[in-house]
């Protein structure tokens, strides 16, 4: 009986404040949508309908414990069937569920059914990063975790004070940021297209509630329209391989009018980019930028000083010395647990490239971006 | 009434350990199993230590990404099909013979095969860890294409020892429904049966039309993997999410393969210590058999993300909830059972009434996933995670440890320490619930499964969790005592030790003779020792 008034105090404790539920993280978010606010009506309603079936089914449970105690000298009944009572208790769940189901398939219909949406993303899941494209728009970048969460996760290992300090100085966004955020504009219908370049992801964003598959060869949709500007974190939920857990996913809603600047500045720069594509690179500037791009796709599994860990080392090995087809090949391409880094431009796959042939005391050819054009 | 052991002097067991590998007795056979299965408790409660070790804290602390997938992936294999499933095809091998009052079951030497073949497939699975590239680090439900194109090669090793495991438990069910139907003792219809025989017939169904089923995903994989198939993939024209359809086809299933036993293991100990017979018995079975039938029909509802239309996200939903309903009548017709009865409050029937309340709490989390929209946020986070084991470790492994205080005196004729078994209980049903409860509020404050390291506002939950889990870890090392010291110092028990309790089982002596029952008992017996009168 101890248990149960426990038990319950809890949960009345945790249903009861709503302002207490938010800081402690104990329930689930309403979010900032009108289907997220109706998923959250939806639990919290099958979850008070779990607490009262639960109060009686227990009470009667303990009061029989504590009541019809041999040690208090009840004699044992011998009733042992009765069909009207078994109707009774068949019939009374079936109402309840039928009562539940209505509000859950209209809440359902809702989510799935979407005749017009005002804008379009498609997210392409890769391991172990979400690569955004805006098609209408013309424009598409990868979000990687943000080398500030990658910094104190390595802090982390070494376990001094200092390091200690930096993790709680990254607070709630430790592995909950990445370097390109997703900008959608508040008050919009957003349709996402969701697939993924390797195995199955799964995108995530409880402010939203949308959460669905990534899935290899096939596109699957959500939407959603955002009704407050602010900064959305998620993850992806679906186990995808090693760094599964370090794939988040961050969304700034943004007003109409900041979302037309940003648009035009990614436009801008992506036009830059095409030309950038265009001209010969000198080998310093491969090299710096190479190196960003190197800890930020690579060094998870090649380390930073291209040793090798979980994949093999780069520093000394033949693909980064010999000739740069095959180098090629195996980045664009990918090669067993190796994925694929076509999505990267060639500018940049040029720079990776060089980098690994030229740091480490490699001395491999420099690759230019025309050499990647020509490769692809 | 009671049987002795002087019949069977003549023909006992063989001598030394030849006797574990040649015997066809369904007791030594039974044995077997559980001790098998109790290893494997320990060896996958070991990589839970290691999971919880990792997750006290944020950040890597104790071990690389990839061995985390690798141990949360055998964690899940070894106790699926190494404990539990095994634990309860040995609790079936002891019980069931002495239930319907016959001498052994029908096919002995198959049962020899079926047991044996586990440490073998069981030693498979481990060796894994030991290969190039590690074990499986796909999950246990090894979701195509993580587990063909992009797994480690130790992966068709993995699948050949689910062939095995899929070998062992369809020649266990094919064993168990020969056994029921053809070894019945003459005068006992099938309405007379006890409800643990029921539910693990009604089970052997559910494993001989799920396991071919795995066995059919498991050879797609190693086509897909070795032979240039295409199923799952789709540059070739094949589906990811088929395998999916498949995999659940055998998964939901396979996770009432888990519960039945137990719920008639359960429908067995409340009413001898309620000392009144089971409530609504015809309704139990009944609704075992509604559970099972339903239990084919669900299965997308593990699905409802990967892209389903909506008519068949209704259908799933519809009819998971249904199971609301069958599953709900058990839990009443065991509350009513105690229900006016005089309760007494033995080790078994302290995890009885254990297993009714946090089963039921995993039963509630499980109608709240049923709901189709809801489980767009609860979808692989620590909510599942927390549900899945509140019904398998609260539930079939809970059903196992009662079965397993319940029946000890009857299989090796001694008594366990009361006083011992009663606080291992309640240091287990302590740190299980500080283990498992938080880990709801970790997933529906958006804490995926499946992740190494964690965001802060995870920290606390996470450490509270891993504190309980180390605790709940430690309490097997009393249990593994209470048991050895049972077995070897324990006091001569009567053979009918819980007075109250009925069923052909305690008309054996203690402990149960080698040949459990050479002559049928009689239609009187039957009825005296029946669950419904």
């Amino acid at each position: 009986m101890k248990r149960l008034l426990t038990l319950t105090s809890a949960l009345v404790a945790l249903a009861s404040s709503k302002a207490a539920m938010a800081e402690y993280g104990l329930n689930m978010t309403q979010g900032i949508t009108e289907v997220s606010k109706d998923i959250y009506d939806l639990h919290m309603m099958v979850f008070w309908v779990c607490v009262v079936i639960g109060i009686v089914v227990f009470g009667a449970m303990f009061y029989a414990i504590i009541a019809h105690r041999k040690s208090k000298g009840h004699k044992a009944a011998h009733f042992h069937e009765s069909t009207t009572v078994e109707f009774i208790w068949t019939g009374i769940p079936i109402l309840i569920l039928i009562a539940m189901a209505i509000p859950a398939s209209k809440t359902l219909i809702d989510i799935e059914v979407l005749d017009k949406a005002d804008m379009t993303i498609k997210v392409t899941g890769h391991q172990w990063k979400w690569q955004y494209d805006y098609p209408e728009e013309g424009i598409g970048f990868i979000s990687n975790l943000s080398q500030s969460s990658k910094d104190v996760m390595d802090d982390r290992e070494k376990g001094s004070a200092a390091k200690r300090e930096a993790l709680d100085a990254s607070g709630d966004t430790y592995l909950l940021s990445v370097d390109n955020h997703l900008v959608i504009p508040v008050d919009t219908t957003v349709r996402f297209l969701i697939t993924s370049n390797d195995v199955i992801h799964s995108w995530w964003v409880p402010a939203f509630a949308v959460k669905q598959d990534a899935n290899p060869g096939f596109i699957n949709d959500a939407w959603a329209r955002p009704t407050e500007i602010g900064t959305y974190r998620g993850q992806c939920a679906e186990l995808c391989g090693k760094e599964h857990g370090f794939m988040p996913i961050v969304i700034d809603v943004v007003s109409k009018a900041d979302y037309a600047v940003w648009v035009a500045e990614q436009q801008g720069a992506a036009a830059a980019a095409a030309v950038a594509a265009t001209r010969q690179w000198s080998e310093d500037d491969l090299m710096a930028q190479g190196e960003t791009l190197y800890n930020t796709n690579c060094a998870g599994c090649h380390m930073t000083d291209g040793t090798g860990g979980y994949g093999p080392a780069i520093k000394g090995s033949d693909i980064a010395n010999d000739d740069a087809a095959d180098h090629l090949n195996i980045v664009i391409n990918g090669k067993n647990g190796m994925p694929s880094f076509k999505m990267l431009g060639d500018s940049d796959l040029a720079a990776v490239i060089t980098y690994e042939r030229r740091a480490f005391g490699n001395t491999g050819s420099v690759v230019q971006p025309s050499d990647v054009t020509s490769a692809r | 009434m009671s049987y002795t052991a002087a019949h069977d002097d003549h023909h006992g067991p063989e001598k030394g350990l030849l006797r574990w590998v040649k015997t066809t007795n369904h007791k030594d056979i039974g044995t077997l199993y559980l001790w098998f299965a109790f290893t494997m408790l320990l060896i996958g409660g070991a990589f839970a230590m290691g999971i919880r070790a990792e997750l006290l804290q944020p950040g890597l602390q104790l071990m690389d990404p990839q061995f985390f997938n690798q141990l949360t992936t055998m964690h899940g294999l070894i106790m699926v099909f190494g404990a539990i499933m095994p634990a309860f095809v040995g609790l079936g091998n002891w019980l069931i013979p002495m239930m319907i009052g016959a001498p052994d079951m029908a096919l002995p030497r198959m049962n020899n095969w079926s047991f044996w073949i586990l440490p073998f497939a069981g030693g498979i699975l481990l060796s894994t860890f030991f290969m190039d590239g590690g074990a499986p680090a796909f999950g246990w439900t090894f979701y195509a294409p993580l587990s063909t194109t992009f797994a480690p090669d130790s992966t068709d090793f993995f699948i050949f020892a689910i062939h095995l495991l899929g070998f062992s438990s369809i020649m266990g069910a094919i064993n168990i429904i020969a056994t029921v139907l053809n070894m019945r003792a003459p005068e006992m219809r099938m309405m007379d049966m006890p409800l643990f025989v029921w539910t693990w017939l009604i089970t052997s169904f559910l494993l001989i039309g799920a396991m071919p089923v795995l066995a059919g995903a498991v050879t797609m994989m190693l086509t897909d993997r070795n032979f240039g198939t295409a199923f799952f993939d789709a540059t070739g024209g094949g589906d990811p999410v088929m395998f999916q359809h498949i995999f659940w086809f055998f998964g939901h299933p396979e996770v009432y393969i888990m519960i039945l036993p137990a719920f008639g293991v359960v429908s067995h100990i409340i009413p001898t210590f309620a000392r009144k017979p089971l409530f609504g018995y015809s309704s139990m079975v009944y609704a075992t058999a509604s559970i099972a039938f339903l239990s084919y029909i669900v299965w997308a509802h593990h699905m409802f993300l990967t892209g389903m239309p909506v008519a068949g996200e209704l259908y799933f939903m519809y009819a998971t909830m249904l199971i609301a309903v069958p599953t709900g009548v058990k839990v009443f017709n065991w509350v009513a059972t105690m229900w006016k009865g005089s309760l007494t409050f033995e080790t078994p029937m302290l995890w009885a009434i254990s297993f009714v309340f946090l089963f039921t709490i995993g039963g509630f989390s499980g109608l709240m996933l049923g709901i189709a929209p809801a489980d767009i946020q609860y979808h692989d986070t620590y909510f599942v995670v927390a549900h899945f084991h509140y019904v398998l470790v609260t539930g079939a492994l809970w059903g196992i440890i009662a079965a397993t205080f319940y029946w000890l005196p009857k299989w090796c004729g001694k008594m366990y320490n009361e006083k011992l078994a009663k606080v291992h209980f309640w240091w287990a049903m302590i740190s299980v619930n500080v283990l498992f409860f938080p880990q709801h509020f970790l997933g529906l404050a958006g804490m995926p499964r499946r992740i190494p390291d964690y965001s802060l506002q995870f920290a606390d939950f996470n450490f509270i969790s891993s504190i309980g889990g180390f605790s709940f870890g430690l309490s097997f090392v009393l249990l593994t005592y209470i048991v050895v010291d049972c077995i070897r110092n324990g006091k001569p028990a009567d053979a009918r030790p819980w007075y109250s309790a009925k069923g052909l089982e305690w008309t054996l002596s203690s402990p149960a003779p080698y040949h459990s029952f050479n002559t049928p008992p009689s239609r009187a017996t039957i009825l005296e020792e029946s669950q419904h009168s």
